[in-house]
């Protein structure tokens, strides 16, 4: 160390072989780093979990919700009558999003009834605010909803408003309508959730 | 001191500095003449620490960190293991305690401007432990795995996931899981117990080097060190930390303790606000409770968050208010640089500050309010003003703390 000293300042050479060891040292840092940082990403199990589940729709009556579970979430499944479909086009001035323009749903739901099939609507029952599972309220004009609801799904943590399609109303907590995940038929009443791409299942 | 035991000590001093630690953080340790009973709650603050150390130590004995058998493992500690709900009570009671302490710790130091130079980092360290306590206080309130424990992280959860782009990616690297479930609960379990005590600890021992390395500041904001004996270099208005802090910090430890045994035989639920009723309810996945508070120390946050209506700015409602609730916390950590009184102690500062800080406690109280209840249009318009009032304390200081009417600081303090 003497001869730093002596000279006051480094070298080129010390210089380089420091410069050299601390890269040298944070490559390895971040290396080792890698396998424990990644082991904390959803294990093999987990992901098998989160594989695709088939739902057989034969029995769903029009107006019926069938809850199913994908990756530990909600799923809702209804069957929508055609009055329902009819009174979606009636909500297009209260939601916020009525055409579904922000991205949440596959591109095959980017319609009037955010579905694949105008009657089955398939969407996340999770709320868009902060993850609460929303009521399915099918009931006309309730008094608690007010006189004008046509029916759809109400949050009890933080008063969100959804229409039958999971369009958002405006004015609530939620920012964006409710999720449609990826899902395809396999055949006419065999509904696979999860995946789009029939070759998965 | 007897031969022998001084020949013991000069044997451990010739190997570590024993004698001369010993003398600089609390026999020779000078301290301002003047604390009074806002200086309690630093060393209420350890008393806490260690209360949490040693009762979780012995709940981990008993404790099953898995999604299946957490509840059970806790009614088990509260029922069956001797003495279980004692040490569980003695723990849950801690967490609230430990907020109080911190709370009034803080507040002595906005008053008396403890943060001012040349503590500033004295005060970020100081930050530092508060965001550790509080993450470990939602850490160590998922592992009952009840239904406030599962959809209080759920909410928490989705704030993480409303991160633009990578979001989703974190949030799934913090739960293990694509949603919150046992990975997510055997990690934070991990967190609760090491991880973060660890970083806790540390974080102490730095903080109080911190304060030997500048002095403790005094209710009447000047420094002792300025004013010191010409011949022994002792601060003139100093007193040795020990016999004389230690003795008057005993008798807070006194006073402390029966309101905190008091607490924990008689109200250890404190009416829902410690110890949350729907958190005796197993966690339910699919089901969500008709109403979600955190516990009452974060409800003031809580409220903030709820606080934002409107989209702005291209950045919407729940983003913004996700941005709020965390800066109501950072915000703290600005105060050394937004003071811009020549005075630093509450009793030679103005009216005006006096006021601020009146609104600014008013604020926190009310939002405290605010968030332990649904919101209703009122609720929400009332959680609005008083968000505004609360950042304007901060974000306002730099000219009311200027244009302020002080009074002259003394040159000695002050009885």
């Amino acid at each position: 160390m003497a001869d730093i000293g002596e000279k006051q300042e480094m070298n080129s050479r010390r210089r380089f072989l420091l410069v050299a060891t601390s890269i040298a040292g944070g490559i390895a840092t971040a290396a080792v780093a890698t396998p424990f940082v990644l082991s904390m990403m959803p294990s093999e199990r987990a992901k098998a979990a989160g594989a695709p589940v088939e739902v057989d729709i034969t029995k769903l009556e029009p107006g019926m919700l069938l809850l199913v579970e994908w990756r530990g979430k909600v799923v809702w499944v209804l069957n929508r009558t055609p009055d329902m479909l009819a009174n979606l086009k009636k909500l297009d001035s209260q939601v916020a999003d009525p055409k579904s323009e922000k991205d949440q749903q596959p591109a095959y739901a980017k319609n009037e009834t955010r579905s694949i099939k105008p009657a089955i609507l398939v969407v996340e029952g999770v709320c868009t605010h902060l993850g609460c599972s929303p009521v399915y309220r099918k009931d006309i004009a309730p008094a608690d909803l007010g006189a004008d609801w046509l029916g759809g799904f109400f949050c009890p943590c933080h008063g969100s408003k959804f229409d039958l399609a999971g369009r958002v109303y405006k004015s609530v907590p939620a920012p964006t309508n409710l999720v449609v995940p990826p899902h395809t038929y396999l055949s006419d009443t065999t509904l696979l959730i999860g995946s789009d791409r029939k070759e998965t299942a | 001191m007897s031969k022998r035991l001084e020949s013991m000590i000069g044997w451990i001093d010739a190997r570590f500095p024993l004698t001369a630690n010993w003398r600089a953080h609390l026999s020779e340790y000078y301290a301002p003449k003047n604390f009074n009973f806002w200086y309690y709650f630093g060393s209420l603050a350890m008393l806490v620490l260690v209360n949490q150390l040693l009762t979780g130590i012995f709940l981990t004995m008993n404790y099953k960190p898995d999604a299946s058998m957490a509840f059970a493992s806790v009614e088990y500690i509260m029922r069956d293991v001797n003495f279980g709900w004692l040490i569980r009570y003695m723990h849950s009671t801690g967490a609230s305690m430990f907020f109080v302490v911190v709370y009034l710790h803080m507040f002595r130091g906005m008053m008396y401007g403890s943060y001012r130079k040349p503590r500033e980092l004295l005060w970020l360290i100081g930050m530092g432990i508060f965001f550790v306590l509080m993450m470990l206080a939602f850490t160590g309130y998922i592992l009952p795995w009840g239904q406030m424990s599962y959809w209080g992280a759920q909410v928490i959860i989705s704030m993480i996931g409303a991160i633009p782009v990578v979001g989703e990616t974190l949030s799934n690297w913090l739960l293990g899981d694509f949603m919150l479930s046992d990975a997510a609960l055997n990690r934070f379990f991990a967190y609760h117990v090491v991880t973060l005590p660890v970083l806790l600890v540390v974080l102490v021992v730095v903080h109080i080097l911190a304060l030997h390395e500048v002095g403790s500041n005094n209710p009447d904001g000047i420094e002792i060190k300025a004013n010191k004996d010409p011949v022994t270099h002792i601060p003139v208005d100093g007193i040795p930390f020990h016999p004389y802090y230690s003795v008057k910090d005993i008798f807070g430890v006194v006073v402390f303790l029966m309101l905190f045994t008091g607490i924990i035989f008689f109200a250890p639920e404190m009416g829902g606000y410690f110890l949350e009723y729907n958190n005796f309810v197993p966690a339910n996945t699919l089901q969500t409770p008709d109403h979600i508070a955190p516990v009452w120390y974060f409800t003031p946050y809580y409220s903030m968050l709820r606080a934002v209506t409107v989209n702005f700015l291209w950045i919407d409602a729940k983003l913004w208010g996700i941005v709020l609730m965390g800066g109501s916390v950072a915000i703290f950590a600005l105060l050394p640089w937004l003071d811009r009184s020549p005075v630093k102690s509450i009793r030679y500062k103005g009216p005006i500050f006096k006021f601020a800080l009146t609104l600014f406690v008013i604020s926190v109280f009310v939002l405290g309010y605010l968030g332990t209840k649904s919101p209703t249009p009122l609720y929400t318009l009332l959680a609005q003003i008083f968000t505004v009032v609360y950042f304007a304390f901060f974000i306002l200081m730099p000219w009311y703390s200027k244009i302020d009417k002080t009074k002259p600081e003394p040159t000695r303090v002050t009885e």
